[in-house]
Parts: C-alpha cells; structure tokens; sequence
C-alpha cells in the first residue's frame, strides 16, 4: 500500500551501494565519524552550536533552576538545572536514578518540585499535569509508548480533542490534519491504520506528529532511539532535524553516547540528582561524557575476553519458518563457551531465528542437532529441558511479573526442581534466589521486593538469573543490555563472558555494533530472514557489518 | 497489503456470518417449514428486547468491564411499567388509586430513571471507587433482586404477578408497522443511535479510548471518570427502554422476570466479536450475536429438541463461535 520508512531506507541504502557509493554509505552509519561535528550530506546535520537563525542564541526557551524534590529516604533532586534554548536539541544525560526522568516528571507536573522554578518564555509556570503542558505546547515522546493500539493513528492524534461540528465528531478533518502533519515531517503513515500495526519507530513517529499538532515549542524525547535500528534512528534524526529548523527546543534522553553527540547542540549531564555540567556537544567525547557521568574513568566500556570457544555444541542446519516472513534457509554452528553475535536490520529475522531455535515459532524445515543429537525443541518447554534459555526482547511484556516478587521472578522457570512431595520447598527457592542475587550482583532491599520497582540492568540480571538456574547449556539473548545504563551493561557483558568462561554457549542479537564487536567471537550477519555472512570478531568492523546487513534487502 | 489477504482471513473475517448461515441451512435441511417470513419476525422480535440490552452492556465491555446486574435491573424497570400500566378496570391492580390509564411516556420514563439509577451505582463503583466491574455489579445483582421482590411483594394481594396490562400499551409493543413488528422497529431505532454514539461522539471514542488503553486516555486528556459514568448512563437509559418493551411483549412480571438476560446480552457480545479484553466491538457485531444466539434458541425449540439438551448445544455452539471468531486477532509465528 505505501512504502514504510525501512523500505524507504533499504531502497535508499541499496542505491547508493550499486552507484559504487559504499564509502559514502558506510560513513553515514558510522556513526562515530558525525562526533566530529563535520557536515554529513545524508542527514543534513547542520554544524552544531548553529541555531535556525544561524548564531547562537541567548535567549531561553526554558529555565528550570535549583529544582528540589525529596521522596521518602531519597534526595532525588537537588540543585538540579537545566537550560533550553529554542531551535536546538539539548541532550539530558546521566545514569539510570540519575533524577532525569524526576526532572522531567516536575516539568510536566506529575511531580511537584520542593524547590526551585521552572521559567518557560519568561513566566514562571507549574503544569497541573501532562494534558495542561501539552496544551502549553510542552510535549513528551515516551520510551513506553502509551497508545490506545486497537484504534486507528488519527484517533490516537486527536483522542481528547476530536474535531466536531454539532457533537458529531468530523474524521474528514481528523484525517486532513493528520496528513499535513505527516507529509511536513515526511512520515509515511496512513492516518487510518490502527495504530498496533504499526512498528516501534513509527508509533514514535506518530508521537512526535502528536505533539507537533499541538504546536509544541518544547518536546521532550526519553530515549527515542532504545529500539529502533539504523535506518529508522537515521528517518527520527531527519525529523528532529526539521523540528529544529522550525525552532522547537528539544530535549534529547539517551544513553547511547554516539547518536548524543551527533545529534544535539548542547548536552546536561546529571548525577544522583545534582547538575554536573551543560556543555557544548562539539566540546565533548565519549569519554568525557561518561566521567562525567560516573564521576570517575571509566577506561574500558567492555571487560576484558577471556573465554575461547571449544568444539561445536550446536548445528543448524538448513532452518525455515512455517509462516512467512521468517528466516529462510539459515545454517550455522554454534561451539562451546562461545559468544556468537547476531547482528542485521530490524526485520532481518534475528529474532525470529531465536524463536525457531527456542520453539516458539513454528519451525518449517531445517533440522538442529545438540552435541550430536537430533533436537526437535518444538515448544519453549521441550526447548528448557534440552538445556536452551531464552532471554527475550521485550522485558516488561515477556521477561518480568512486575507485581510479583524477586523470589517468584528467579524460580518460575524452574520450579520443578523445588517440588519436594506436593509442595514446593520455600528453602530451596530462597537459597535459589539468594544465588541469583548474589552471583548476578543485583542490587535489590529485600527477595521480597517487586521486580518492577528494580532499575532496568538489575530487572535485566534477574532474569539472567532466572534462566541460569535452569542449567542451560545454550542461551539466546534477546537485545540483553536494552535500555539499561553504562555501569550496568558493562556487568552484564561480565556474566556473559564469566557465562563463557564457564563452558556455556551464548548467542546475542544486538542493535548496537560497537556490544557485537566488543564481546563476541564471532559476529553472523543476517539480511532479510537470510544468513548474509558471518565474521571472525578479527576481521569485524562496522562496514563490514553493514555491507553484509544490506545484502539480500 | 489488504488486497493480498488470503482466502482463510476473508473466511475468518465474516466467519460468524457464515456460522448464521450454516446454522439456518442446518435447520431448513432439518424442517424446511422453518424458512418462514413469520418465524423470522418471531426470531427477531425475541432478539429485540435482549438486543437492546446487549446493546448497553457491550459499552461496558468495551470498558473492559462487564454487568452480572442488567438482568435484574431490567426485571426492576419491567416491574415498574408494568405496575403503572395495569388495566384500569382489574380489580386487583398494584395502584387502584390510577382510575384514568396513565399517559405511556409516564412509565417508560419512571423505568428509566430506575434503570438508570442502577447503572450509575454500577458507573460509580468503577469510575470513583475503582472496582472491578464484575465485582460491582455482582453487588448491584443482589441488590436489584432484592428491590424488584419487595417491590412485587409490595401489594394489597401479596407477591403475585404484575399482569393485565393496559391494552393499548400491550398492542404499542406487540403491534406492527409497515408489516414488522413494533419491537423490531425500537431495536433498530436503538441501534442507529448506538451506533452514532459509539463511531461519531467523544463519548464513543473516548470508551474505545478507555477500554484500549486508560493510561493513554488520561494522559491525552479524557477525563476517564466522567466518561466512564456516561456510558453507564447511556446504558442505563438503554436497560430502561429494554425494560419497557419487556414488560409489554411477556405481559407478565414477576420476580423471575430478566433472570440470566445479563448472560445472554454478554453472550451476544462475547460471540459479535466484543472482546473482554477492552477496546474492541462494534454495533453490528453486537446485533448479529445476539441474532444468532435467539437463531439457536428458538430453531432448537422448533425442532423440538429435549430442553435440557438445549443448554449443552447452546454452551457449545457459544464455545465454537468464538473460538472461530478469536482466530483473528492471533498472530502465527
């Protein structure tokens, strides 16, 4: 019907490979090389440090200064302070409890600050709520996308605010609106598909047309890019990019150091709640950003690789899925203590590849043997007892029971060891559980305690957990450091390589290049449900990878 | 995309049409005297005033809720105009101080207000104090039982059905027009507005809204509560009218009157597509559900099957319909 935003780019990517532009190509998803803050022909990032109107501006569009806020036993604000000029993108950076999201929860009025103010356009103002600063043209993209996903992308634009004439709500204005909005920012949308449809990215997209329909001056975007891959960051960037043109101040939430320095003007870096410094992006490198973040060097982003890979553990042969699109004809080998990387666009069926081999996807053809063995693995059950654990992508939507306790979080998937007669041994759960906390070093009060009030990277070490106490011989890890901050994600590359160490074999999807290349042995490359290619971690660059990611689309 | 879809989606998309078909086939094979303009209307006359009902409850269930009390709260509002609309010449009437017949809008709006009254118990329990719907009206059931008998119980006579109705109230509900009958006529006025309300109002975007997502509701600015209550009230107002008519077609109300209709109105809904887990159904959906459920009452009636043997081909026709109907919303990996 019409060309999503991935095709778009696949087209694009494809062009500019056959018009022997690979170099160009390849330097536009390096992101490393924008850092400089050299001008990009593909993304028209403009110098940074320029506004729309070509100087710097003084003037702010918002002041928020000497913000407070306590909660029970925790100073979560103190001093905190953040500037924002109009036409510029400013990045808000720092751990996780860090107090950005406080900070942004006072601004839109979910919380009321003890302290301080908060100055937009000159006025001092405090928001009733997130509909109030929306109305005042103050708007938030989420990292959790909250929409009504039965309905259809106008309705989810216009829901509180349906334009009517006599009560009868008019869905021909509903759609014109809706679609001037979406071909001034270029988004390839039709307003009436129902909104669950659609991929992460363009639900995002869909956000950001929300908020520039309420005339937005300040849009705040909480890690816009946590789930999107290459292509679609890039079709994100060219709208924030044109938003800045058209002189809406942004805040940009993030952890992923590159895209920050590429994209913003300005950067604020917070710790336990106080400002540390804004800066401008161009002054700043990676590593000065995380000192700052830290508060201290941290020298290495991934620990040392000290696990080598043993004979062949796992043979796949020939893999298919039942219901297309799937994976089609993938075949490779997995060997013991490896960390084998799977890398590929969204929609070139890593996942996918993980369900088949886990039995949650259907398998078409293809056959896997274990250490010899012919294994059929055609539910996650069978799956377990032939010694696979599965780590999936989505943890709030597969990996957590948010309600329910650590304890009941680390031994669900393995309760039959802890049957003694007809019950189940609360002492064997608890020595469990006690193991988990301690060998994956999460950091929680009690066993008791709800897994969903845990930092993402200790909810993440959990569940790590979870599936270790099953005594898997394979794991698949799902996107395993998503969303989770600098410190935590270098302890979990640790237990994936202590994993190793062990004797265990890993495979890993990740989005992110440099994880891929910084812990894994080998890296397979997956193009359009196909196997493009797989690389010895020696001869493994960037390029390399997206040359491979770009082949069968 | 669309055009592209398979045989088998198309298939699943119109399946509960084709269960509708199969089933009358089914029975015209089984006694072709079935096939007949006058069992039709019976059909849909039956359909009408537990399609009026369902019509209302769906409102909830689109909330993600549910309503165990409709039942009874129509059994109330029935008792009500009947009590009003006895004939002025039988002795024995509920309220001998009526000697003129009451105007017909009098009773039909006294079991509104009483329907509605109902409804907003129920509309106040999720709205303000955030129960479970289920649990509420579990409540409103028992309550509603409780009214409707000591109402009934009420008379100089003691408990004894509420009949001898007005006749001019009972050939206004079982009367035709145009050759259909007069309750078909209230059912498809009801649904032309249900279905404005629920694809052309705030209110109806903003239940979809409600019932999809609630969070996401609130935050775009629906105040939840408010919206919530309305639709209780719309359906109140549409419980008030099922009533009206109820008490009209059985001519006879008793303490048993609007037993397990609540059931049958969710029962319509579950199998028109309506889904319990919030923010999914439509109007027509609602109808053709509650249309195919009376289809297998009345055909299993007309064919003379053993009655108890009824309920477990019900039970199962139910089961089967929507387990057909569910296939669409699940994605195949």
């Amino acid at each position: 019907m019409f060309l999503t935003n991935q095709v778009w780019q696949f087209v694009f990517l494809t062009h500019l490979i056959l018009d022997n532009n690979l170099s160009r190509a390849v330097q536009h998803f390096k992101l490393r090389t924008h850092s400089g803050g050299y001008h990009c022909a593909f993304c028209n990032k403009r110098k940074r440090g320029e506004t729309a109107m070509g100087e710097k501006q003084e003037k702010y569009i918002l002041e928020m200064t000497g913000i407070e806020k306590q909660f029970p036993g925790v100073k979560a604000l103190d001093h905190a302070m953040l500037k924002l000029r109009p036409g510029t993108v400013h990045a808000l950076m720092g751990e996780n409890g860090a107090g950005k999201s406080t900070l942004m929860k006072c601004l839109f009025g979910i919380y009321k600050e003890d302290g301080g103010e908060i100055i937009i356009e000159g006025e001092k103002i405090h928001f009733s709520g997130p509909k109030n600063a929306l109305d005042n043209g103050v708007a938030m993209v989420h990292q959790e996308l909250n929409q009504v996903l039965k309905r259809s992308v106008m309705e989810n634009i216009w829901l509180g605010r349906f334009p009517k004439t006599a009560g009868i709500i008019s869905h021909k204005t509903m759609y014109e609106e809706t679609k001037k909005v979406f071909d001034e920012l270029n988004i390839p949308v039709n307003p009436k598909t129902i909104i669950g449809k659609l991929s992460v990215s363009q639900r995002q997209m869909v956000e950001i047309a929300k908020a520039v329909s309420y005339h937005a001056k300040i849009l705040v975007l909480d890690e816009p890019t946590s789930s999107l891959t290459h292509e679609e960051v890039e079709h994100l960037f060219e709208i924030i990019n044109k938003l800045r043109d058209k002189g809406v101040a942004m805040v940009y939430i993030s952890h992923k150091m590159e895209e920050i320095l590429r994209i913003s003007d300005e950067v604020t870096i917070m710790r336990d709640g106080k400002w540390i410094a804004t800066e401008n992006a161009e002054d700043l490198t990676t590593d000065k950003i995380i000192k700052l973040m830290v508060g201290r060097d941290l020298t290495e982003r991934f620990p040392p690789k000290t696990n080598t890979p043993g004979d062949v553990v796992m043979q796949v042969k020939n893999l298919s899925g039942k219901f297309m699109p799937s994976c089609q004809d993938v075949s490779f080998e997995l060997r013991k203590g490896e960390v084998l990387g799977i890398a590929g666009l969204v929609g070139s069926r890593r996942t996918e590849l993980m369900e088949l081999i886990f039995g949650i996807a259907h398998r078409g053809t293809g056959e896997i043997t274990k250490e010899g063995r012919l294994i059929n693995n055609k539910t996650p059950k069978e799956a377990i007892q032939n010694g696979f654990a599965m780590l999936t992508e989505e943890r709030r939507a597969t990996g957590i029971f948010g309600g329910m306790s650590i304890t009941f979080n680390s031994v669900i998937a393995n309760l039959k060891s802890y049957q003694a007669g007809f019950f189940l041994s609360d002492g064997k759960m608890k020595t469990d559980t006690k193991w988990v906390v301690d060998s994956m070093r999460v950091k929680t009060p009690s066993q008791r305690t709800h897994i969903r009030s845990l930092s993402g990277g200790n909810q993440q070490k959990v569940i790590l957990g979870r599936w270790l106490l099953t005594k898997p011989d394979i794991l698949l890890l799902d996107e395993p450091t998503r969303g989770i901050d600098v410190g935590a994600k270098y302890e979990i590359y640790q237990l994936i390589l202590d994993l190793a160490n062990e004797g265990k074999s890993v495979m890993m999807v990740s989005s992110e290049m440099p994880e891929l290349l910084g812990i894994c042995d080998r890296i397979m490359v997956m193009s359009n449900g196909k196997l493009a290619g797989t690389l010895e971690i020696q001869e493994a660059t960037q390029e390399e990878i997206m040359r491979l990611a770009a082949r069968y689309v | 995309m669309d055009k592209t879809k398979k045989w088998s989606e198309i298939l699943l998309d119109y399946a509960l049409y084709l269960i509708l078909g199969i089933m009358i086939i089914g029975v015209v094979i089984a006694d072709s005297s079935f096939l007949s303009l006058n069992n039709m209307w019976k059909i849909l006359s039956q359909a009408s005033t537990r399609g009026i009902l369902a019509l209302g409850v769906a409102g909830m269930i689109v909330l993600a809720g549910t309503d165990l009390s409709a039942g009874r709260i129509l059994g109330c509002g029935a008792a009500v105009s009947a009590s009003l609309l006895q004939s002025v010449t039988y002795a024995s009437r509920m309220y001998p101080q009526i000697t003129e017949p009451l105007p017909m809008i009098l009773p039909l709006l006294l079991s509104i207000v009483v329907c509605v009254a109902f409804c907003l118990l129920n509309g106040f329990g999720v709205a303000k104090l955030h129960m479970h719907a289920f649990i509420i009206s579990l409540g409103t059931q028992l309550i509603a039982y409780g009214v409707l008998c000591l109402y009934i119980d009420s008379q100089k006579d003691g408990a004894q059905p509420l009949a001898s109705l007005d006749p001019r109230y009972i050939s206004l509900v079982n009367g035709k027009f145009w050759g259909v009958p007069n309750l078909v006529w209230f059912l498809i006025l009801c649904a032309i507005v249900m279905w404005i309300i629920w694809n052309k109002t705030t209110l109806g975007k903003n239940m979809f809204a409600i019932g999809g997502n609630t969070e996401a509701a609130a935050v775009s600015g629906v105040n939840v509560a408010k919206n919530i209550m309305m639709v209780y009230l719309v359906a109140g107002v549409l419980y008030g009218i099922a009533s009206f008519l109820e008490a009209g077609r059985i001519q006879s109300v008793t303490t048993s009157t609007g037993l397990n209709y609540d059931l049958d109105a969710i029962s319509g809904c579950v199998i028109g597509g309506v889904s319990f887990s919030g923010g999914v159904g439509t109007i027509p959906g609602v109808l053709i559900g509650v249309i195919i459920l009376q289809v297998i009452n009345y055909s299993l009636y007309y064919l003379g099957v053993n009655a108890y043997l009824q309920y477990v081909i019900k039970g199962l026709i139910i089961i089967l319909a929507v387990a057909i109907d569910v296939r669409k919303y699940i994605a195949k990996k």
